[in-house]
């Protein structure tokens, strides 16, 4: 289009306002990956090597059964038309029964989300809160002594596995010193007596204003959060120091100083400012890591999450629970990803 | 008195292969005056503008004999009597304002920000001042511009918010560290003038920082002609081309000239003797 009769164009003043045409794009966007998600989940449901109509009928079905079934379950129609079925189900919550528990995939994940994403967020408010500060800390005082304790914290994070953490966690601060409860999400005598709201537990129980089962729960949350807030830290304050440095020998650092800015001021008011669009993606990919759910550390502290529930079920040839678990996980990951470019644009003037 | 004495300033590098020296050892003043200093690159010009504001990043020291400013010594001062007297008393353009400025911060924020580090005032007293600087460096809509991130406005717009900024606390002393060499030819001489302007009006000294003789020729009052981080010749601007030292004049010589055209230009031979010749004091 030759250059005038764009300059043309742009004084039409378009037909809706901007905040709605980013909203539908948005919106779009969301339903486009959504389609090939779903798309990706049908087909590896078609092609694996599970009988769909076995795992319903059982195998001591007789012939007649079988094949009622196969049609009850549309089978025998077109792929096209399946995946039609598949999308109109998974649009209505209906990701049908799980073998395993003989309920609805949808309540189940309902119950284990929850539980994942109470100890995901907590985790990653823990790694946030003290990686940061870490990681600019370092960066600040290069080569010095806190950037060696920073680097080691960093490489312990890395290289311990969770499962040795978890039970060495346990072993210290819930056998020997005793300042934390053990494995599950509240002592038994303390289940149901919250009535179930969010799911979440600490969420539940302060809504209930039941600050006896808010501490129990803390105190089980407590342990598996600071472990995989541990793990999130190693990464997070790696990348801050590293962001952070870029910015520090930055001219407009030096400008700061030339006008007379404090030290803390130069680093807090002015590198940090710079930093934050970039560590908005290093906390939306060490949270969506976690939100997966850490199926290690789930299994120790038998934590009932969905990284659990997943692993479970992939064992079992649960199909339903497995596609119906990765379909959530996929739609947790394209609403963060949302919730980041917003974010973006809100703290970053150039991505306006 | 003079604004700025320095005597026998040094800037040092531990490296590991033994300590690197950016400038060794040199001494000048600066009244109310243009001092221009110029030098290739790597001659130490930029260190030395540095230096005076003590801000020569870690691991890199400064050693002096002196440097007072208006007869108060700044060499031994804390940390806390340095950051007062930068900006409000020293303060410094910097060549590009495409990296000078933070890029995520409104250009008043940045603007106001200078004004009240120094001065006791409300955000709104602030605005004012800011509106009143930027209409200073003839920015025609101040208003619209406060509220532009450095990524909308042109790079000589942005060298003129530079210079509006760093002028808002009222200083005595400007150092321009290149300030021109990363804008269009054709909004150089404006930006100049502008500076030139303010300093003149408000009695200020200024320290120009450029590899440009030209530029350093026709602009300043005195010339410092910096060498390996020495001094290798003072003298008035308007006299540059009398220059004695066979660096200068090498300099001169390899500049196209409209009305003495020429084949070829003349290739600068260094003579390793120039660095050790002792640096020419540029004290008054």
């Amino acid at each position: 289009m030759a250059l005038a009769e764009k300059q043309a164009k742009g004084r039409v003043s378009p037909p809706f306002p901007r905040w709605m045409r980013t909203t539908a794009t948005t919106l779009a966007s969301v339903a486009f990956t959504m389609l090939g998600l779903l798309f990706i989940t049908f087909i590896i449901g078609r092609v694996m090597p599970i009988d769909p109509v076995l795992a319903v009928v059982g195998e001591r079905a007789s012939q007649e059964t079988y094949d009622a079934a196969y049609e009850a379950m549309g089978l025998d129609k077109p792929l096209l038309v399946q995946f039609g079925y598949y999308i109109w189900d998974v649009l209505h919550g209906d990701f049908g029964d799980s073998l395993l528990t003989a309920r609805p995939v949808s309540e189940d994940i309902a119950r284990v989300f929850p539980a994942t994403f109470e100890l995901a967020t907590l985790g990653t408010l823990i790694g946030i809160f003290a990686g940061v500060p870490l990681g600019v800390m370092a960066a600040v005082h290069r080569g010095s002594w806190i950037d060696q304790i920073a680097r080691v914290v960093a490489l312990v994070g890395y290289s311990m596995p969770v499962f040795w953490m978890g039970l060495m966690g346990l072993l210290v601060f819930y056998g020997i010193l005793g300042w934390v409860a053990g494995p599950g999400r509240v002592s038994i005598f303390y289940e149901g007596m919250v009535p179930t709201v969010t799911g979440m537990m600490l969420v539940d129980a302060a809504l209930d204003g039941n600050w006896t089962v808010f501490r129990d729960a803390f105190s089980h949350i407590i342990l598996p959060a600071s472990i995989l807030g541990y793990y999130s830290l190693a990464y997070i304050s790696r990348m801050t120091r590293s962001f952070m440095l870029e910015q520090l020998s930055a001219e407009y650092i030096t400008t700061a100083r030339v006008k007379g800015m404090s030290e803390r001021a130069v680093i807090w008011g002015h590198a940090f400012r710079n930093i934050r669009v970039q560590l908005i993606t290093v906390f939306a990919l060490s949270y969506a890591n976690l939100l997966e759910g850490s199926v290690l550390t789930e299994i120790i502290f038998s934590w009932p999450g969905i990284g659990s529930y997943i692993t479970t079920a992939l064992l079992s040839a649960d199909m339903n629970a497995v596609l119906g678990g990765t379909v959530v996980v996929g739609l947790v990951f394209i609403l963060l990803n949302i919730f980041c470019d917003l974010l973006y644009k809100v703290l970053d003037p150039r991505a306006r | 008195m003079n604004l700025l004495d320095v005597e026998d300033l040094w800037v040092r590098f531990p490296t590991s292969s033994g300590v690197f020296d950016a400038v060794r050892g040199i001494s000048f003043s600066l009244g109310r005056e243009r001092l221009g200093i110029v030098g290739e690159s790597g001659s130490g010009k930029s260190m030395t503008g540095r230096a005076i504001l003590q801000l020569i990043r870690p691991p890199g020291r400064i050693e002096a004999k002196r440097i007072d400013l208006q007869g108060k010594p700044l060499l031994n001062a804390s940390d806390k009597e340095m950051r007062a007297v930068r900006g409000s008393r020293i303060s410094m353009v910097m060549q590009d304002p495409k990296f000078s400025l933070n890029p995520v911060m409104t250009v008043g924020d940045q603007i106001i920000e200078a004004y009240r580090l120094h001065n006791k005032a409300s955000r709104r007293d602030a605005r004012a001042r800011a509106i009143e600087m930027l209409e200073a460096v003839s920015i025609r809509n101040p208003e619209r511009v406060l509220r532009a991130y450095p990524h909308e406005v042109s790079g000589g717009m942005g060298q003129r918010i530079m210079i509006a900024m760093m002028m808002i606390p009222n200083p005595q002393i400007l150092i321009a560290d290149e300030p021109t060499s990363a804008l269009d030819v054709s909004v150089q001489g404006q930006v100049l003038g502008i500076m030139n302007q303010l300093v003149q009006d408000r009695g200020m000294g200024l320290i120009f920082i450029s590899h440009d003789l030209n530029l350093v020729a026709e602009f300043c009052d005195r010339v410092l002609i910096m060498y390996a981080g020495r001094i290798v010749e003072v003298c008035e601007a308007d006299k540059l081309h009398e220059a004695k030292h066979p660096y200068t004049q090498g300099l001169l010589n390899s500049l196209p000239r409209l009305d003495e055209p020429k084949d070829r230009l003349e290739a600068l031979v260094r003579d390793p003797e120039w660095r050790q010749q002792p640096s020419v004091s540029g004290l008054l």
